[in-house]
């Protein structure tokens, strides 16, 4: 899995982003890996929110099939696949 | 080691639909209930259920439970055992309707009645024209299923213990089963759960494979404890592969990529299915495509840096065609590859996607193992439900649909028994510190530091090794292979050191405890498969291409502790039909 140094928080999260459908373990696994460090607190909060989802919501968000209301999370799902 | 311990009537390990349906009915009936999941309950893997759940409903086609189990007998090859599948065939209408009351939102059809819609291997009057069998609530069915069994759980009160690992049974001298040592991922805290009676069901090992459709979840926990607590593994040989998962990845690429046209090419660009399939080519049945991918692979016509995957074209199609008949394919490939199948080939390899094979199980859901003469003597106060265990009701392959049938049917006959064993049983057997430590030894064994080999490179070993010689493509001699392959990777486990030692959330932890359950299963699913010499259902030997009936009508069992396996006879006889002999399997 990861390769980055321990830190609690985020250890955390990893476990937040093991999930019911493979797609997602592995979009969330590789934005943990490339992308969540460099956020500012606003989107790291943002994408904590993400996560409280339920995973065929995150599903159709993050396979591009719709497009979330709120635009926090629209922001939030570009950046996860754009680090995919 | 002074752990605390908590009581309950019954444990649950694992919150997918299986333990949630089961854990719902003992609620119901005032039972104590723990429900311990490694993950928030409502991300269990019951949500990549898509298609739906098996009920003779005859809402769009005449139908009934007698074919019903005809088609399932016959789609498991003769090996599913024939009360279990009378059992089921016969509860899904009302298991339906259940969950339909408990607010499950199933699709309608104009008259209002439940959707359904036809999948593969559905027939009426016993192999003819095609039944519609299979119940959806859009394309959402296990996820509908989750949380409606979930919700219904916090009302009626079930404890959950959400994000705690359950890491090995505990047993007395006799080898009963008294409770689980558990462990708290928000914490690394310990906690001993005692029960008077205690369900597995932990769901599949799609994890044992490095291209699988399953989550990361699944790594055969419960299996693996199962094993480690003297319970044997069955028929774990039979593993229901997919013919095109993206290559390294595992998602599926629907067989309806295929059907519109698409098909398979090798490094040299040749359309290799006309080889093997004349006529149907790239529309043979999944196991012969599957094949062919593992063969031309094997043989050196490969593509991709590595030579391991091949092609699958779609690009001769238009992207008028793409984009309105499989726009959920583009979606995946552009989201996981950067590559729109309108221009690009996708890159495709078998994927592994359900374990036909478990934990034995009796049709009351209760965990049966041989003793003496006895094939199948219970172990009391112990149940299995769902894709970890092997009732068996799908034999040697499953059908559509019928999976979330099972952990709906076999999580609701478990309770039922179990609140039968606590009017008999009001006390919890006794326990002690002695029996505590065993289970915490192994546990211990990966607080040692120093430097060794780490979780992820034995695992990425172990993946390999079950995808090259316990695939698709199965030989005496690529299993014998694989057998010895798997032992040396199981020798290496004992030498790897965790470099973090911290508690908080310490997911390196949990996956080491992941892998030596990975490596049991790995061993029973790879000496299971050697032995067998036959092809039947998902299990393809291309040097016993045939079924063979008078040698192998029977169900493997595999033991961890001497390494050995035993075999037990197919139960024909159904609870009230005639037996359906075996035939040959056509479609």
């Amino acid at each position: 899995m990861g390769n980055l140094e321990r830190q609690p928080g985020l250890e955390r999260l990893r476990w937040q982003c093991r999930r019911g459908l493979l797609e997602l373990d592995l979009l969330f696994e590789a934005f943990l890996d490339n992308g969540y460090c460099s956020l500012s607190d606003v989107d790291k909060e943002s994408f904590n929110q993400l996560l409280e989802y339920q995973d065929q919501t995150l599903q159709e968000w993050l396979l591009g099939k719709v497009t979330p209301e709120d635009e926090a999370m629209v922001h939030m799902v570009k950046l996860v696949r754009d680090a995919t | 080691m002074n752990i605390p311990i908590r009581r309950f009537d019954t444990l649950i390990l694992g919150a997918g639909g299986g333990g949630l349906r089961a854990a719902l009915q003992l609620a119901r009936a005032d039972a104590h209930v723990a429900v311990v999941s490694k993950v928030f309950p409502t991300r269990s893997h019951t949500v990549a259920a898509q298609g739906g759940v098996n009920a003779a409903l005859a809402n769009v086609t005449p139908d009934n439970w007698h074919w019903h189990m005809y088609d399932t007998v016959k789609g498991g090859d003769y090996l599913g055992d024939q009360d279990a599948i009378e059992y089921m065939c016969r509860a899904a209408g009302h298991l339906v309707y259940e969950l339909e009351h408990a607010g499950v939102p199933f699709s309608r059809l104009d008259s209002g009645k439940i959707y359904q819609r036809p999948f593969g291997g559905q027939s009426r009057d016993f192999g003819g024209a095609q039944a519609t069998r299979t119940c959806a609530a859009a394309d959402r069915t296990g996820h509908a299923i989750l949380h409606t069994l979930y919700q219904q759980n916090i009302r009626a009160r079930t404890n959950f213990f959400d994000e705690y690992f359950a890491v090995d049974f505990i047993c007395d001298d006799e080898g009963t089963v008294l409770g689980a040592l558990t462990m708290d991922i928000a914490t690394g805290e310990l906690l001993v759960i005692e029960a008077k009676t205690i369900l597995i069901a932990t769901g599949g090992c799609g994890q044992l494979y490095r291209t699988t459709t399953n989550a990361h979840i699944n790594t055969g926990d419960g299996m693996g404890m199962a094993l480690r607590a003297g319970i044997p593994l069955q028929d774990m040989e039979f593993f229901q592969f997919h013919p095109t998962g993206v290559a390294g990845k595992g998602m599926l690429i629907t067989e309806g990529a295929r059907g519109e046209g698409g098909y398979l090419v090798n490094k040299d660009g040749e359309r290799f299915m006309e080889r093997y399939a004349p006529n149907v080519k790239d529309l043979a049945s999944r196991d012969v495509v599957s094949r062919a991918i593992s063969i031309e692979v094997r043989e050196g016509r490969g593509c991709g840096p590595n030579a391991d995957h091949v092609l699958l074209k779609l690009d001769h199609l238009g992207s008028d065609i793409v984009a309105k008949r499989l726009p959920g394919i583009r979606d995946t490939c552009k989201t996981f590859m950067h590559l729109d199948p309108v221009d690009t080939p996708i890159p495709v390899f078998p994927t592994a996607h359900y374990v036909m094979g478990g934990i034995p199980t009796d049709r009351q859901g209760r965990v049966v193992r041989p003793s003496g003469n006895a094939p199948e003597e219970v172990v009391p106060g112990l149940y299995a439900a769902g894709e970890c265990a092997c009732v068996s009701v799908h034999g040697a392959n499953r059908l559509g649909g019928n999976s979330l049938l099972d952990i709906l049917v076999f999580g609701r006959a478990a309770a039922n028994d179990i609140l039968g064993f606590l009017k008999n049983n009001r006390y919890h057997r006794p326990s002690n510190q002695e029996y505590t430590d065993k289970a915490y030894e192994r546990f211990a064994r990966w607080e040692k530091t120093g430097d060794g080999e780490s979780v992820q490179s034995i695992r990425a070993d172990l993946k390999k090794a079950m995808e090259d010689h316990c695939g698709v493509f199965r030989t005496e001699k690529i299993m014998q292979e694989g057998v010895e392959a798997i032992k040396a990777i199981r020798a290496r486990i004992p030498d790897v050191r965790l470099q973090d030692q911290s508690k908080v959330f310490n997911t390196a932890r949990v996956e080491a405890l992941e892998l030596e359950n990975l490596a049991d299963v790995a061993i029973a699913t790879m000496r299971s498969a050697e032995a067998r010499q036959e092809s039947r259902g998902a299990h393809s030997r291309i040097d016993y291409p045939d079924r063979d009936d008078v040698r192998w009508m029977k169900h493997s069992l595999y033991s961890l502790e001497d390494d050995s396996l035993d075999y037990k006879p197919v139960r024909t006889k159904p609870m009230s039909v005639e037996t359906f002999p075996p035939k040959k399997r056509v479609y």
